[in-house]
């Protein structure tokens, strides 16, 4: 089995009273893209905090890149980029001059320094002329990408990214996310990524976890995620006829034959049947052969949205 | 044993060619303080300042020098550092306004500005240590403000030169120079308490406006409340005058505590070489005292526990700063 990058267990912190997070044990590997996900106060970025050595947990280790964050943190720091969520920049100087510091806070010798910020705002396509403006200039989708040029300065291997597409226009998202799945292929980054967008966290990441209340309630790849809540009746077809069905309709007793079949449910024209199994081409067939018209089929899937809200009633 | 030695020789190389991150960060303050409007106000006010006490002493140095009957005791360039017709304070009373002004000006908004703007968490994920960036600030505005002083210094020797042509004396130059120091204390004594304010507060506007409070309770109210309180204590029978000493020796040291007293004392024994005692003085030690100028060192010695007051007032409130922001929660 390949040695897991980031290994947190049984971390904990509380703030006062309120448990922040709650004996989270999580292991990601070498190369994965992990997507956090939770609602906003879910403990997300305390966990995150608490990988970098920058927050103390009250129990538990985490150790990332091989070092305990908690008693090593500047080893952990040299190997991993951070970008936090409220991100800011030096207003009186140039995203140049910002990215510049950043680089001489890590310890890149002077000589190479220029060369890797120019190599890094071509990576996450910054305009050349842009960079020598002040920061206070920038937009939120801008400063994000300077964000993340920062991060890519110190030549990382994890880049944490805590609500990376907080406040982007959709057409930014897109392009952000596939900078990311970029970086992840092509530098073999690791990358752990916090959010409570659903359809992008589903968008990129290999493997995702459920985070809600401090706790990690679930933790998998989609599928793996929707057999957990779908155990019983994995799949479901609604077939809609363009005509109402009399009842009792014919073909009824054919497909309560069928031994897949668990549940049929008619509401109007649209007959929907789970089933244990995918018997879609077969339901379809002895529709037809019924003489029935059929004018849609839809084979639902569950989607990422359903497993969070799922697991948000459950919480 | 082979990797270790690459990785060794690495290490040396990284390690020449960029300088430790607080160094780094020292460098990013000081430019981003001389750039600020903040501190180009600041500074045309004291070079101001400079200029004007400057002036009025140049102005009066006929009636100086023909009031001085010994030549050997003339030390011009103290006088035109302390002499007024009046018209404006002396530069080092005045100093002890705008120190304070200076200190807190630069370092109010410290960390609590770094936290609004999004750059703490930011800057605190390199692997740099926690303490790196408060040192930094310290540091930055420390040498800022001794690099400021020493020109005034050596501006003013300058000046002295050209316009009377008498060269300065040994003791004249280590008055001054030890009058720069302390002054570079005494701002930093008041950067150091901004720079707590800075940790303790997140506004920076609660920051500064305490600061400034502090500083006005200091410079106004703590004398009115101890002149106050020693009126009231006082016995109005004349005779009982080892009672009144005890009493104005407790004032006087109560005063001592106001930084801006701790200052004006040293500053005052050092620029004037005729005083002899801070405080209360008995007939009986004045008796046979000879009436002329103390040796530098003897100066010292009388404000010694002055300077070391104001030094260790400035170390205490760093200290407090630094345990402050260690403990505290990042995210808070």
């Amino acid at each position: 089995m390949e040695k897991a990058i980031i290994e947190l267990s049984n971390l904990s912190k509380s703030y006062g009273s309120l448990k922040a997070v709650d004996r989270l044990n999580l292991s990601i590997k070498k190369g994965e893209i992990f997507g956090l996900l939770g609602p906003n106060g879910a403990g997300k970025t305390t966990s995150i905090l608490m990988m970098l050595g920058l927050s103390e947990p009250d129990q538990g280790t985490a150790f990332v890149c091989g070092h305990n964050a908690t008693f090593d943190p500047i080893s952990v720091r040299k190997k991993v980029g951070y970008m936090p969520d409220s991100l800011g920049f030096y207003d009186d100087m140039t995203a140049w001059q910002n990215l510049l510091y950043t680089g001489e806070l890590n310890g890149i010798p002077r000589d190479q320094l220029e060369a890797i910020c120019a190599e890094v705002i071509q990576t996450v396509g910054l305009d050349q002329e842009v960079i020598h403006r002040k920061t206070s200039t920038f937009s939120r989708g801008m400063k994000q990408r300077l964000g993340l040029a920062e991060v890519l300065i110190k030549q990382p291997e994890v880049i944490i990214l805590d609500e990376p597409t907080l406040g982007i226009d959709p057409i930014g998202v897109k392009d952000f996310l596939n900078l990311i799945v970029k970086l992840n292929r092509e530098k073999d980054l690791t990358v752990l990524l916090s959010s409570h967008h659903l359809e992008q966290v589903q968008q990129v990441c290999d493997r995702m976890g459920i985070f809600i209340g401090g706790q990690l309630l679930a933790e998998g790849d989609l599928s793996t995620l929707s057999k957990n809540l779908t155990n019983e009746n994995p799949y479901h077809v609604n077939i809609t006829l363009a005509e109402q069905p009399p009842t009792p309709w014919k073909g009824q007793e054919d497909i309560q034959k069928l031994t897949q079949v668990r549940n049929i449910k008619i509401d109007g024209s649209t007959i929907g049947i789970s089933s244990s199994e995918d018997i879609t081409a077969d339901l379809v067939r002895l529709f037809v052969n019924k003489g029935y018209d059929i004018i849609g089929v839809q084979k639902k899937e569950y989607h990422l949205e359903d497993i969070y809200q799922s697991y948000f009633k459950a919480s | 044993m082979e990797k270790s030695t690459n990785t060794l020789s690495i290490y040396t190389s990284r390690h020449r060619l960029c300088p430790s991150p607080v160094w780094v960060m020292v460098r990013k303050e000081i430019s981003g303080h001389i750039r600020s409007w903040k501190f180009i106000v600041l500074l045309v006010l004291i070079l101001l300042t400079y200029w004007g006490s400057l002036l009025v002493s140049m102005s009066d140095l006929r009636s100086i020098t023909s009031s001085i009957k010994d030549p050997e005791s003339l030390f011009i360039y103290l006088k035109l550092l302390t002499h007024t017709n009046g018209s404006l304070p002396p530069f080092h009373v005045f100093m002890s306004f705008l120190g304070p002004l200076l200190g807190i000006s630069l370092g109010f908004d410290a960390i609590n500005s770094e936290k609004q703007n999004g750059t703490l968490n930011r800057i605190l994920a390199q692997p740099v240590y926690r303490d790196n960036l408060l040192l930094s600030k310290f540091v930055g505005v420390w040498i800022l403000v001794g690099a400021l002083m020493l020109t005034l210094t050596l501006l003013m020797i300058g000046t002295g030169t050209i316009l009377t042509g008498i060269i300065i004396e040994m003791e004249e130059l280590w008055r001054i120079l030890t009058h720069a120091l302390i002054s570079v204390f005494y701002i930093g004594l008041w950067l150091a308490i901004a720079i707590l304010l800075s940790v303790v507060f997140h506004q920076p506007a609660t920051s500064a406006l305490t600061a400034i409070a502090i500083w006005l309770f200091f410079t106004v109210f703590y004398e009115v409340i101890i002149n106050l309180a020693v009126k009231a204590m006082i016995p109005d029978n004349p005779l009982q005058a080892s009672a009144q000493y005890e009493i104005y020796q407790l004032a006087f040291n109560f005063l001592r505590l106001a930084p801006s007293q701790l200052y004006t004392d040293a500053t005052t024994t050092l620029l004037m070489p005729s005083v002899r005692s801070l405080g209360p003085v008995t007939m009986d030690q004045m008796a046979g005292a000879i009436p002329t100028n103390l040796p530098f060192k003897e100066s010292l010695m009388i404000v010694w526990s002055e300077v070391s007051g104001l030094i260790a007032a400035t170390f205490v409130c760093f200290a407090l700063a630094y345990y402050k922001f260690m403990r505290r929660e990042i995210r808070t």
